[in-house]
């Protein structure tokens, strides 16, 4: 201990690794600094120098200029700051709707891959191989070329089902027409939700006291259709339709979903479901095959070894990786700009453009998508931990 | 002695032939149960419903090599969209003449990459090969030494530069990303933060947003007059974005080392650089392969990303030929051609990845 | 290890840029050869042939620059840009001129720190439609899909348009020009807006030109004018005076094969204007051939317009207001004297 000390205190100071540690950490951040320093000044003498505004200050200008669709009302005459908005709300949009679809199909495809048929197996696997190895931006260019070459006018719409039209102005549907019980309904839906979530609770809160069962899933899927339809009826069933007609150049009514939308929306789901069906199996893989015996052996029901045994344990090896591929769907929604879909980058390029403004535009860019990703990982991160095995 | 006469009696009953054979594969693979062959049935279905229809208009009724015009007139297939203008869109506006130079180039990539597959050439003559291959490359590419006319960067497109953004992309993203994860791992606080933040901002955004900043505000970082290279910018974004992912797998692998082998090293005086280079690393960087290939697999793809800031790969010379009015409407022939280069490309690199692995676990037992 | 690492990546981008501090003219001759931003998609004014060899009115126009600076109309590098990477890359310095189809405004020359010069077209914006709509007026667009180029002057004009009129439309935008035609050819959009000379361009180019017909409205004005930075006098100056010294030449009758006759002209003008009479060439920092060398090696306006654009051409526009003044037109040069 003594002759070490004595070692230390005698040895130059860049043989000990503390000290050493230090000058390397000031070297490094020294080195940062200056490179930003470096970086920012430059920035500020060119931008001084031609005379390009910067700052913020555009957000309250009005915008002059149209977007194709938006979730909320907007026109040439908002500022940017709305027209972002809009932007950001449609790549909300996209995403949301996306990693839904992509869910339900990666997981679909994923059990298809593990299944005893071999052919259902084979076109699973042939599925994910094709899908994973073609570049995403391609797949979007293919679905929206094919979307307008190959789709009639809406004169000659084609018209698969009643109430449906296909043209290569997008997918025209019919709804039901608005009417006050929609409100109710809603109200009734999410009821039935809330209602759904605490009967689980109770139900395992039994269970864990009294070992008794009780059918949750059944119930609550009763409850969550039911409580709307029942509104439904009370207000005599209406079941006017709001039909879309052709009027002037384009569909008039009912909801139309853009090309631009459909083949972005085709391409993403399509391209990560093929990662989301890889990360299912590997997830339901990850169970040994003891678990499924042991749990049957116990007397459970399929549906309960599945839903108590192997899913628990299989969703904690999926939620990281799922999470990943979410975030990946979020940020390839950018591509948008290449295919016209008005999302957020397409937007803000269109502000850069319009101000001249490209550091804030790409600042704004890059701040979007990181909220979106921090604030999405932060409630996988929740989630994940609530499912984590609690370890004695 | 007995019993064997006895066993010699008797002939091999064979088993019945619903359980062997073709018959018995197709009962156990596909007919067992309900749900099974339901599904059989469904998917046989569709397939039957596709298939034929596909092959018809892919191969039976393709135009291969005619004009736009008589494509137009035919029911099949235009594959002549990619024939008629296979140089345009393979080497873009590469000057005409000249074209054999970046054939010549993507010739030996491949032959370097062909020699590379094999674990038993991995020795310092391939590294010099892949030296003086890339420097040959260049030359070939740029011109302006030894009577080859120059070239300009501008004028480089198509299949060449998407190979370019990816090799080079994919050889310095690696070292930069393991860097980085040493990095993260470090003990030194500033260095740690730094690394974390940098990992972090990459991995929030999307590489779009890194190419637009490459692309319209990097030059006005740099002082009045300095300008870089538009191909080279595009090639750096693409480096530090993949670069961020890399160190994420690599930190993977990092963290599964066992304690033990660092307090082995360490104990035998090894100091940090030793410790990493002789017995971390080549152990963290084994395990983590088949993730580091998917890593590449993505970067190779995303490449085709360049084409929003308008450089000419080769995703973008398509579809400067699709904009042409002679063969305006035959985006799917041309997409699906790119679709199977780049499927193509894809599929090596992780039938690659799987064969490597394999090898490595094997000389682990 | 670090640091060297960085020092040797330094070392290499620093290598591979390239370094000019001077006044962008010293620096254009450094290089040896000009830098153009073009459009790159515009039958006409800028695309490249199928060998790839640059063709159209803007190239024209950089080369008339690059033959005033070096005497050698083909010393030029062709960047082709999209609407968004055209101003950052004048701004950076990518590029030393600007000659893609870019309108003239005042928040361009203000707040984006660029100079227009003169306009080398004049153009004003307009509605192209396929013939079966039997559309005869933009006022009849109201419910129309319209696609148009995100980011421009267009787009907002567009707009303007729609809204004083009280109208509903959808906008497409696709960035890419190339990719906006494709769509509208196949039928996305009801309408396809941009400056009409554009429009020409593009109908030019379609699979059937005959199914397609501009509408007679012409929403907006589009002086299209070359760009260079702000605070650069000398380089505006030569920008400036090489697009004024191609509508010279064709009011002095000079083109490019009676250019070698012209020499010996007896007209005091026409010797000041090529050099005989020397002081222009140094007045702006050039030699004094340089209008002789725009004219023998690129023509004078008329030429690059009737080469390019004119009725022969597949775009067939006639001159309108880019006639002369003489003849009625807007095309008018400040004297050379």
């Amino acid at each position: 201990m003594s002759r070490q000390e004595q070692a230390a205190a005698s040895d130059p100071f860049w043989l000990d690794p503390g000290k050493r540690a230090i000058a390397y950490q000031v070297g490094v951040l020294c080195m940062v600094g200056l490179l930003a320093y470096y970086l920012v000044s430059n920035t500020l003498t060119n931008l001084e120098k031609q005379n390009i505004a910067s700052g913020f200050g555009f957000m309250q200008k009005e915008a002059s200029f149209e977007i194709g669709e938006s979730l909320i009302p907007y026109s040439a005459a908002d500022s940017y700051g709305r027209a972002l908005l809009v932007g950001a709300l449609n790549t909300l949009k996209v995403s949301f709707i996306g990693i839904i679809l992509t869910t339900l199909l990666g997981t679909i495809i994923g059990i298809a891959r593990l299944s005893s048929n071999w052919l259902v197996s084979r076109m699973a696997a042939l599925y994910i191989e094709v899908m994973q190895d073609v570049p995403v931006l391609l797949q979007l260019f293919f679905w929206y070329a094919i979307f307008y070459e190959t789709l009639p006018s809406p004169r000659q719409a084609l018209n698969p089902f009643s109430g449906v039209f296909l043209t290569n102005r997008g997918v025209a549907m019919a709804v039901p027409a608005a009417h006050p019980c929609h409100k109710y309904m809603l109200a009734a839906f999410i009821t039935a939700c809330v209602l759904a979530y605490l009967l689980r609770r109770w139900a395992r809160k039994r269970q864990e006291a009294t070992g008794r069962y009780f059918p949750v899933v059944p119930v609550s899927v009763a409850a969550i259709i039911g409580l709307p339809l029942a509104v439904w009826f009370i207000f005599g069933a209406p079941l006017e339709m709001d039909v879309p007609r052709l009027q002037g150049f384009n569909f008039k009514g009912g909801i139309t979903l853009s090309p631009e939308f459909i083949a972005l929306l085709l391409g993403l789901v399509l391209y990560t479901a093929a990662f989301v069906a890889e990360v299912v199996r590997a997830g339901i893989q990850s169970v040994s095959k003891g678990q499924t015996e042991a749990a049957m052996a116990i007397g459970l029901k399929p549906g309960q070894v599945l839903n108590l045994v192997i899913l628990p344990q299989a969703l904690r090896v999926i939620i990281p990786p799922l999470t990943s591929q979410m975030l990946n769907l979020t940020k390839n929604s950018s591509l948008a700009v290449a295919i016209g879909f008005p999302d957020f980058v397409s937007v803000a390029n269109t502000t850069i453009n319009q101000t001249g403004q490209s550091i804030e535009g790409v600042a704004l860019i890059m701040a979007v998508y990181l909220i979106f990703s921090l604030s999405t990982s932060a409630f996988m991160n929740w989630y994940n931990k609530k499912v984590k095995l609690v370890e004695r | 002695m007995a019993s064997a006469e006895v066993h010699d009696k008797i002939e091999d009953l064979k088993p019945p032939v619903i359980q062997v054979g073709v018959i018995g594969w197709i009962r156990s693979n596909l007919f067992n149960g309900w749900l099974n062959s339901l599904l059989t049935l469904v998917t046989l279905y569709i397939l039957i419903k596709t298939v034929p229809p596909f092959i018809r208009w892919a191969f039976l009724d393709a135009a291969w090599n005619t004009s736009g015009q008589a494509c137009r007139a035919s029911q099949g297939a235009c594959w002549s969209v990619v024939t008629k203008n296979l140089r345009f869109i393979i080497f873009g506006f590469y000057p005409y003449h000249l074209h054999w130079r970046p054939l010549l180039a993507m010739i030996m990539l491949f032959v370097l990459l062909f020699l590379s597959r094999e674990r038993t050439n991995w020795k310092p003559w391939l590294f010099y090969s892949w030296l003086v291959g890339l420097a040959a490359m260049g030359l070939l590419m740029r011109g302006g030494l030894l009577g080859l006319e120059p070239v300009e960067s501008s004028q480089w497109g198509g299949l060449p530069l998407t190979l370019l953004l990816s090799v080079f992309g994919l050889a310095a993203a690696y070292p930069l990303g393991v860097v980085l994860a040493l990095g993260r791992r470090s003990r030194m606080p500033a260095i740690r933060y730094l690394c974390v933040v940098y990992i972090e901002l990459i991995r929030g955004v999307p590489l779009i947003s890194l190419l637009f900043m490459a692309s319209i505000i990097f030059p006005l970082f740099l002082p009045e007059g300095l300008t870089i290279n538009k191909i080279l910018r595009a090639q750096v974004a693409i480096i530090l974005f993949t670069a961020a992912y890399i160190a994420e797998v690599v930190r993977g692998g990092l963290q599964a080392m066992p304690k033990g082998q660092y307090e082995a090293a360490e104990s035998l005086g090894l100091n940090y650089y030793q410790t990493m280079r002789l017995v971390i690393l080549p152990q963290a960087l084994k395990i983590v392969i088949p993730p580091t290939v998917s890593i590449l697999i993505s970067a190779f793809k995303d490449t085709s990303l360049v084409v929003i800031i308008a450089l000419f790969d080769v995703l973008k010379t398509t579809q400067s030929v699709l904009s042409n009015p002679e063969w305006m409407g035959f985006s799917r022939e041309a997409y699906i051609f790119l679709a199977l280069l780049y499927f193509l490309g894809c599929f090596s690199m992780s039938n690659y990845s799987r064969k490597l692995e394999k090898e490595l676990s094997a000389g682990e037992l | 290890m670090k640091l060297a690492k960085l020092l040797i990546v330094m070392v290499a981008v620093l290598a591979l840029a390239s370094v000019s501090m001077a006044g962008t003219l010293d620096d254009v001759r450094a290089k040896g050869y000009l830098r153009a931003g073009v459009n790159g998609s515009v039958f006409g004014f800028s695309m490249p042939d199928k060998k790839g060899v640059w063709k159209g009115l803007d190239v024209d126009t950089a080369k008339a620059v690059a033959a005033a600076v070096f005497g050698d109309a083909n010393k030029v590098k062709f960047v082709p840009l999209t609407a968004v990477q055209r101003l950052p890359a004048l701004q950076s310095g990518e590029i030393d001129v600007l000659c893609r189809n870019t309108t003239q405004t005042l928040t361009r020359e203000t707040k984006n720190g660029l100079n227009f010069v003169h306009v080398n077209y004049y153009d004003g914006q307009g509605f192209l439609v396929p013939k079966k709509l039997g559309i005869k007026s933009a006022k009849e667009l109201d419910g129309a899909t319209v696609c148009v180029l995100p980011g421009t002057t267009t787009e907002m004009n567009a707009a303007d348009y729609f809204r004083s009129h009280g109208m509903k439309w959808k906008p497409v935008v696709i960035e890419n020009t190339a990719e906006l035609n494709k769509a509208f050819f196949a039928g996305r959009c009801d309408c396809l807006t941009s400056d009409a000379s554009q429009l020409a361009a593009q109908r030019s180019v379609a699979p059937n030109p005959k199914d397609y017909v501009l509408l007679p409205e012409i929403i907006s004005k589009e002086p299209l004018a070359p760009v260079v930075r702000h605070g650069d006098d000398q380089w505006y100056d030569i920008v400036n005076w090489t697009v004024m010294a191609l509508i010279e030449a064709e009011e002095l009758g000079i083109t490019s094969k009676n250019v070698d006759k012209m020499l010996k002209s007896k007209n005091p003008q026409i010797q000041r204007f090529l050099g005989v009479t020397p002081g222009m060439g140094k007045a702006l920092g050039l030699d004094d051939k340089w209008a002789y060398n725009i004219i023998k090696q690129v023509g004078n306006y008329g030429e690059i317009f009737e080469r390019n654009v004119g009725v022969n051409t597949p775009l067939g526009l006639e001159r309108g207001l880019n006639a002369l003044w003489t003849k009625g037109g807007l095309m008018y040069a400040a004297p050379f004297r």
